[in-house]
């Protein structure tokens, strides 16, 4: 049995002050393989769906016929299945923070169409 | 002396998640208990007629966020039997490794509950500070903080650099010293024993007779620690023997968990130290048949794993049977006798996991 066990704890604590960031003041660096936001490269990507298939969420969709490929964000899982599955490694997760999502809709990108034949 | 029935949750300020307790009370003391479950059930068992049995992985690891890793490793375990894989000693010590990392910051999260739980704030944000050591280490060589995602079937999907394992050990050794700071205020201070010591106590014979499993039942003297019991993953060839006490109270498993934290620091030292070379996954084919049961120890005690396979991509039945269902019946036991202002340490010492739970 001992008395004030936690005193020396607390005075130090109380000298040294706050042990926490002061976010957003002072931002953290994200140690690298962070998993972060799914980040997509437009122009490696060849529309396969592989993506898609492996997304255990259903967060992905790829169209081939419109190379569209659209992510509902507020469904990922930052699993990092489909950076492992991509074979072109057009997909990356990043360290970073995210703006929140204002709306639910989903984030479309769809492949420039190419320019005319002259 | 007439009975009065009061409500103790689902919501209430000491329970992190929501179960509902029916207490039956004479003045302050309890007399009985009916407890409700169900508010945060998801249906995660029926998604595996849906996801293939390698995406069911993560399905699997989010049934619980504190002891995800080794949900997600038992699942692969599972699977990995059925369909007759061995995978590589790198993957089973590394999951050892995240299995106690997992165990640390599970148990030190508890402490700090428990501290809430008896009103030592001041202890409760000093045992998450600590956790925190335990985040960077799983942040950093998993990618998350509480969701680890890596474990697979046939293996690990992330390796450890040896500049990991260099930052691991040193934040284990700063865990290490500060622990000596926050345990005797949870062992030897007067205010806090006389919260725990003699509180809520179950027998060894109560604690066999309702099956009761992990630091419940090792605080009341049974010996029974999956680790040693099963010897997955590389627990055969390291060194982790159950660490148990004899009072049955409060106290008991707080020293119980408080033993596994140091216990867990040394084996995390010692799987790092003996780290094998080599594969960190192999290739897993076919789908599985038949079924199966897969069992581990986690920070709260044995979950149980029943897998049935039907040939396809798709499980035919998955059912996971928690270590916090399993510690109910020792929790209805010990209610009975004890003042109601202990009612929320003593829901707090089973280290009750509802989410688990209700999956």
């Amino acid at each position: 049995m001992a008395l004030f066990t936690f005193a020396k704890t607390a005075l130090r604590n109380l000298l040294q002050g706050p042990c926490t960031e002061r976010y957003p003041f002072v931002r953290r660096t994200m140690p690298a393989g962070v998993r972060g936001a799914l980040q997509f490269e437009q122009a490696t990507c060849i529309y396969c769906g592989i993506c898609a298939k492996k997304c255990p969420t259903g967060a992905l969709k790829v169209d081939r016929a419109t190379k569209t490929w659209s992510i509902n964000r507020l469904r990922c899982i930052s699993c990092n299945y489909c950076v492992a599955a991509c074979s072109k490694k057009c997909l990356q997760l990043d360290t970073a923070h995210m703006a929140p999502a204002q709306t639910r809709d989903r984030e479309v990108h769809t492949a420039p169409a190419p320019p005319p034949a002259s | 002396m007439t009975r009065t029935i009061m409500p103790f949750g689902p919501q209430h300020p000491v329970l992190p998640e929501p179960i509902h307790l029916d207490l039956e009370l004479e003045d302050e003391i309890v007399v009985g208990a009916r407890p409700s479950i169900g508010y945060v059930h998801r249906g995660l068992e029926k998604l595996c007629e849906t996801r293939d049995y390698t995406e069911f992985t993560f399905v699997a690891e989010r049934v619980c966020g504190i002891c995800s890793f080794i949900h997600g490793m038992t699942y692969c375990q599972g699977i990995e039997e059925l369909l007759g894989v061995a995978i590589p000693p790198r993957a089973q010590y590394l999951r050892v490794v995240w299995s106690e990392l997992s165990r640390l910051h599970s148990h030190l999260l508890w402490l700090g509950l428990l501290a809430d739980a008896f009103g030592f704030e001041a202890l409760f944000m000093q045992s998450w500070r600590l956790r925190e050591l335990v985040l960077d280490c799983i942040e950093l060589t998993t990618g998350g903080r509480v969701i680890f995602s890596s474990a697979c079937p046939g293996g690990v999907r992330r390796d450890v650099t040896p500049d990991q394992a260099a930052f691991i050990r040193g934040k284990l050794t700063e865990l290490e010293q500060r622990l000596g700071e926050i345990v005797p205020a949870f062992l030897n201070d007067p205010a806090v024993r006389q919260r725990l010591a003699g509180v809520g106590v179950i027998t060894r014979q109560q604690a066999e007779t309702l099956g009761a499993v992990g630091p419940v039942a090792r605080a009341s003297g049974v010996a029974m620690d999956m680790r040693t019991s099963l010897r997955y993953a590389a627990y055969d060839e390291l060194p982790v023997e159950p660490i148990i006490a004899n009072d049955g109270d409060c106290l008991a498993r707080c020293r119980v968990r408080i033993g596994e934290l140091t216990q867990s620091i040394g084996l995390i030292r010692t799987a790092l130290d003996r780290l094998p070379a080599g594969e960190l996954a192999v290739k897993v084919t076919g789908n599985p048949t038949g079924d199966i049961f897969a069992r581990a120890e986690q920070p709260r005690g044995e979950v149980i794993y029943h897998l049935k396979g039907n040939g396809t991509k798709f499980l035919q039945r998955f059912r996971v049977r928690t270590p916090t269902f399993a510690n109910l019946p020792a929790l209805l036991a010990m209610l009975p006798g004890s003042a109601l202002a202990d009612v929320p340490v003593l829901v707090l010492t089973i280290d009750p996991c509802i989410s688990c739970t209700e999956r």
